[in-house]
């Protein structure tokens, strides 16, 4: 078995994994890493669509390698604009559920706030 | 089996072992920490892989500072995620599996049957590694190739400051970001943070200049940059700046706006837009990730330091 047949499975996997979890998992911060962890999933295909791209003694298709990178770090500005926006619903309503029975609290802010 | 087979076997166990725990442990605290060690062992996947610009990055971006957003995080909602929505029903639940496990099948199955013929771009970008000046094909397809992606991403990640800051209360509007941090002056924390910036700041200087030949850039200098920063505001050597002050904002946007005036200026003076003139190819893009490195820096410690939260 290749090295690119074994990071592919372990990949798809992460991929299955990572949406199993944003679909059962209750609290939105496990939403948030079952999110990165399919993603991450994601990146790994491209890193082995890419070796086995390897040519001209690059050992991997620099292009999708490019792709990866810009991709890392737009998914690391997501994951903070979300972390972001669970800890001021925190904040503001003392909970971090987005369901319809989640508790109102009398804590919240004035309007615009 | 060589030994290499069997190293790469037992890491991508490993990995697997950890995501199943990311996605199945009860306590959320427990998850995050999981989720954080797959980041840095998923570096050493890229290693093996042979993209050491990925691995650099992943490592970097995806394990280090993400491991620190998250984990803040955790430790701060600790008591409300345990408290969180029951999980949905039994049938949810296996739907959801099967649905799942189809999908990962379906990948697996198109990665195992992928043909021997490989389309590559790689010839094209050594070919033409000679109008950029720079050795690293990674490097030139970034900033050179497609560096229009580059410079949209770098819009991307200030609109996500933008973000971030539009979530201040109006007591805190225009204020510092996070708490202010208080560290015991003689404590270890405070030790570090006076002894690794030194050396930290010129590994992010090194591997942005070594990024034009060599594995590196101005993402991972960026980052490496980043966390020197952050981890004097951690041990309380230095404040969170207010986001209203006006070299902060000039820093942030000094980036971007060098990307877009050079993009500019090939359309003007050049074949198109981002074309840069051969001769001054590697001036150019040096200049560019100079700036890009400090907006990097920058941008990533305050996405780190989260919304406004107090206003002295």
């Amino acid at each position: 078995m290749s090295s690119v047949s074994v990071f592919g499975l372990c990949a798809a996997a992460a991929v299955g994994l990572g949406l199993y979890g944003l679909i059962t998992n209750p609290q939105s911060l496990r939403k948030i890493l079952a999110f990165n962890l399919l993603g991450s999933g994601v990146f790994l295909l491209f890193g082995i669509v890419g070796r086995r791209g390897a040519a001209a003694g690059v050992g991997n298709d620099p292009v999708p390698q490019a792709l990866v990178i810009t991709g890392v770090v737009v998914a690391f500005s997501a994951t903070a604009m979300a972390i972001a926006l669970l800890l001021r619903l925190f904040h503001t309503s003392g909970s971090t559920t987005l369901g319809s029975r989640a508790p109102t609290s009398s804590r919240s802010d004035a309007p615009g706030g | 089996m060589s030994i290499a087979t069997v190293f790469e076997i037992a890491l991508a166990a490993v990995v697997l072992g950890l995501a199943i725990w990311t996605i199945a442990v009860p306590e959320t605290y427990s998850a995050t920490v999981g989720f954080v060690a797959y980041g840095l062992l998923v570096a050493l996947i890229w290693v093996r892989l042979d993209a050491v610009d990925v691995a650099l990055t992943e490592a970097a971006i995806g394990g280090g500072l993400g491991g620190v957003v998250l984990l803040g995080a955790a430790a701060r909602l600790r008591d409300a995620e345990a408290t969180a929505a029951e999980r949905p029903d039994r049938s949810t639940r296996l739907i959801a599996a099967i649905l799942s496990a189809s999908i990962a099948a379906a990948l697996a199955f198109a990665i195992l049957i992928l043909p021997d013929y490989a389309p590559t771009l790689a010839p094209a970008v050594v070919a033409n590694a000679g109008a950029t000046g720079m050795a690293n094909p990674v490097t030139n397809v970034l900033m050179a190739f497609r560096g229009l992606d580059t410079m949209l991403e770098k819009v991307v990640l200030l609109l996500a400051v933008v973000g971030v800051w539009s979530l201040a209360s109006d007591r805190a509007w225009g204020g510092r970001p996070g708490p202010r941090h208080e560290a015991d002056p003689n404590g270890v924390l405070a030790f570090l943070a006076r002894l690794l910036p030194p050396a930290g700041i010129v590994v992010g200087i090194y591997m942005l200049w070594t990024g034009a030949d060599h594995p590196g850039g101005a993402f991972q200098g960026g980052a490496v940059l980043a966390s020197m920063w952050l981890l004097v505001i951690m041990a309380g050597l230095a404040d969170t700046p207010p986001v209203s002050s006006r070299w902060l904002r000039f820093i942030l946007v000094a980036g971007p706006c060098l990307f877009l005036v050079v993009g500019l200026g090939g359309l003007c003076f050049g074949a198109a837009f981002l074309a840069y003139p051969v001769a001054f190819a590697k001036p150019l893009i040096l200049g560019i990730e100079v700036a890009m490195i400090l907006t990097i820096a920058a941008t990533l410690a305050l996405l780190l330091a989260g919304a406004p939260e107090r206003n002295t």
